[in-house]
């Protein structure tokens, strides 16, 4: 049972008239004249005001609003089952949507697999880094952010902060995306003052305020000073901590405002850069890459301005890496390295740049961090 | 006066004449209709005025209520791409209402379906890998055994703590979907673990074989037509059998049904295992039909949502087939309300929430209204 994309007579008509207008219709064909006014749907699995991981997609679908042509559907909280199949089928059959970025991680298998086979003249690019050229269909498409870099840069901030020499970080679960960012987090303070130690709590959930609250109050009991965490939404992690007097470093997105006198700085997406290259190739006419990936230096992350609680010394250092990395191939995670356990997992001379295949799989929380990965 | 001395009395009544059989037979339809009609009015009516405040909601925050029911009717019922939409949301919902629908036949109030649905289908997706080989007619079956196994232990135990230790049911059964979600991420995250799955801990993937495929020429799969059949059977089970007679016995008054020797610790269990069974059953489709391993998605609030579907139906198993599907069709439209009239996805649970408490408030008319109730013709006369 293969079905067409229906197209509403409002829309047939807008993209007609403008395709028309354009002189385009006749020679590029029907697919050109549907660019003309094409409709991107972007699905969440939270709230788009989350303060977090959401809202960072949120933030760069509204980025593409202002666009000629362009017109943006989105719809929050929908469940990694049956509902985002049918979300994504309904923007398809109702709006006419020809690009889907279904941004939450759990979206893509088996979901948006099923939905990309079904429509196979739709494209689909889902945020995480899934995709494979000999396992997945040719309309859809994996992008992410090498955005364990921007917790290094929060470590460095968090190193210069701190007096304890404690570092906290309330983190979901011990998946390898998170444990590169707390290892890269440590890593950071480390290079500020190597006797920095950082204790991670999981609360095992994406987002359960109540748990993340608690972790950080533990943390703070225990003598941690700065806080930072990889949850889907940071703001209770921020606020917690700021109410205790800790300094906090943000994360996904901008949270200065819930805690302006204590947020040093944050590692946010950049998305807005991304959506608007899927989008100039879209209008242009070209083929959607499949595997997109970058870091600071290609503008798929930044970090929030640094807060006024952040010494010279601490933004001197700050910036100063900040210029390495944008120059690219910044190792992060480089021998001689330790796990927590003190076996070697990175031996001297072995260095791995922000690409590094390897990085995808880490299983391990490096020495100095305090926690367990089961 | 007259009029009264006029009647015939019952006493002096002849032998009954044709026109007076048909006159009591008469009178006993329209009793018989007025009962009826009491449990479709009265339902109909806390929907229209459970509406009605809703309306007002939508006004408040300058959105046209018109615009909202037309976009739901479009999103959930209006073509048939919608209608298969509201279905596919329908399905899980049958299972999970039941969990609810039949201990509180007993009188329990047990909302901790959720637990069940996520530990039934993690039951299903272990049992699969080892099978590897064995023809998916064997295997399916033994799937849903261990999802409405490991359901019917879980909500079971919630009958045994409630009969036994007098736990409050309804605490005990929410307490307890926190462990099963817990015990589900740990063992997906542990020793159920598939070494591939990353950054999205989940058991390993199901076979193309053991995956349960749409119906035909549908765009639903066939949890929807199991949901339904088992819906029947509860009805059977409730309704035409003595074990159901007993259970509704035990809901009316616990202590008389043990003066009469009805098992009740037996009926307690039993119907909470069976409650915790539909569950379980409602997880291994979810898995089968949907996800096609156990993780953390499979925690989608189902569960919760069959606690409205069973309330909405005064659960009587019958009505949770229209009403899930009613439900289905006012998720499905849920998205493109948020994406036309950008409201936020609350809308729609505050919706629920309004319906849920109208009906909630109807429960206080029923034999109330003159209209709907003969015993109250007879007592005026």
């Amino acid at each position: 049972m293969t079905r067409q994309p229906s197209v509403s007579r409002r829309r047939l008509l807008r993209t007609t008239a403008a395709g028309a207008a354009l002189g385009l219709a006749a020679p590029f064909g029907p697919r050109q004249a549907r660019a003309a006014g094409t409709t991107i749907g972007f699905i969440y699995v939270g709230a788009k005001d989350d303060y977090g991981y959401n809202q960072a997609h949120a933030k760069g679908a509204a980025a593409l609003k202002g666009m000629k042509g362009i017109t943006v559907i989105e719809e929050e909280k929908v469940p990694e089952t049956v509902d985002v199949q049918k979300t994504m089928e309904s923007m398809i059959n109702l709006d006419g949507a020809t690009l889907l970025f279904p941004t939450s991680f759990g979206y893509f298998d088996p979901h948006m697999l099923a939905m990309a086979k079904k429509f196979p003249r739709i494209q689909f690019r889902h945020c995480g880094g899934l995709w494979t050229a000999d396992k997945h269909p040719p309309n859809t498409g994996s992008y992410f952010g090498y955005i364990g870099q921007g917790q290094y840069l929060n470590g460095i901030a968090a190193g210069h902060a701190t007096k304890s020499r404690k570092i906290g970080f309330v983190a979901a679960k011990p998946i390898p995306q998170v444990l590169l960012n707390i290892n890269s987090f440590l890593l950071g303070a480390r290079a500020v003052d190597p006797a920095i130690t950082c204790q991670v709590i999981f609360t095992g959930e994406w987002s359960l305020a109540v748990k993340e609250a608690e972790a950080v109050n533990a943390l703070i009991d225990q003598g941690v000073d700065v806080v930072t965490c990889h949850v889907d939404s940071p703001k209770v992690v921020v606020e917690t901590s700021a109410r205790r007097g800790a300094f906090v470093c943000g994360y996904h997105a901008d949270q200065a405002a819930l805690a302006p006198a204590k947020y040093l700085t944050g590692a946010e997406w950049n998305w807005a850069n991304v959506y608007k290259m899927y989008v100039e190739k879209l209008l242009a006419g070209q083929t959607l890459p499949n595997f997109t990936r970058g870091g600071l230096a290609d503008g798929f992350i930044k970090m929030s301005p640094l807060g006024p609680a952040v010494s010279d010394a601490a933004r001197k250092q700050f910036e100063a890496t900040l210029a390495d990395m944008m120059k690219g191939s910044f190792a992060v995670v480089k021998g001689p390295l330790k796990n927590n356990k003190g076996d070697v997992v990175v031996s001297s001379g072995q260095a791995f740049v922000e690409t590094a295949i390897e990085l995808e799989s880490m299983n391990y929380l490096v020495e100095g961090v305090i926690g367990s990965t089961s | 006066m007259a009029d009264i001395a006029s009647r015939p009395l019952a006493t002096d009544r002849p032998a009954p004449s044709a026109t007076a059989r048909l006159a009591v037979l008469r009178e006993t339809l329209r009793e018989t209709l007025a009962r009826r009609a009491e449990a479709v009015v009265i339902p109909v009516a806390a929907l229209l005025v459970g509406l009605a405040l809703f309306s007002l909601f939508i006004a408040a925050l300058d959105k046209s209520p018109l615009q909202f029911f037309e976009l739901m009717w479009r999103g959930g019922f209006g073509s048939w791409f919608s209608f298969q939409n509201a279905l596919a949301r329908a399905a899980p919902l049958l299972l999970a209402a039941l969990c609810v629908a039949l201990p509180a036949r007993l009188g329990l109030v047990v909302i901790g379906g959720e637990g069940a649905i996520v530990l039934g289908a993690l039951a299903a997706a272990a049992i699969a890998p080892p099978l590897r080989g064995v023809p998916p007619l064997l295997v399916l079956p033994a799937m849903a055994l261990a999802g409405m196994v490991v359901g019917g232990l879980w909500i079971g135990a919630v009958g045994a703590l409630r009969h036994w230790r007098a736990v409050n049911e309804t605490i005990s059964s929410l307490l307890m979907t926190y462990i099963a979600i817990a015990l589900m991420n740990h063992l997906v995250e542990g020793p159920l673990r598939d070494p591939a799955s990353l950054n999205k801990p989940s058991t390993l993937p199901l076979d193309a074989a053991y995956r349960i495929g749409p119906l035909p020429g549908l765009d639903v799969h066939w949890g929807l037509v199991v949901g339904t059949v088992v819906c029947l059977a509860a009805w059977v089970l409730i309704d035409k059998t003595r074990w159901g007679f007993a259970a509704r016995i035990v809901g009316g008054n616990v202590r008389a049904a043990q003066l009469q020797g009805l098992p009740v610790a037996r009926l307690t269990i039993g119907f909470c295992a069976l409650a915790g069974a539909c569950a379980g059953l409602a997880g291994m489709i979810e898995v089968a039909a949907v996800q096609g391993s156990a993780n953390a998605s499979l925690a989608a609030g189902y569960g919760y949502a069959g606690i409205l579907v069973a309330f909405l139906a005064r659960h009587n198993p019958l009505a949770i087939v229209p009403v899930a599907i009613l439900l289905g069709g006012v998720e499905a439209s849920g998205g493109l309300i948020q994406r036309r009239m950008d409201l936020p996805n609350a809308t729609v649970l505050v919706l629920q929430g309004v319906l849920f408490v109208a009906t909630l408030f109807s429960e206080t008319f029923y034999g109330r209204f003159k209209a709907f109730n003969p015993d109250l013709w007879k007592r005026r006369d």
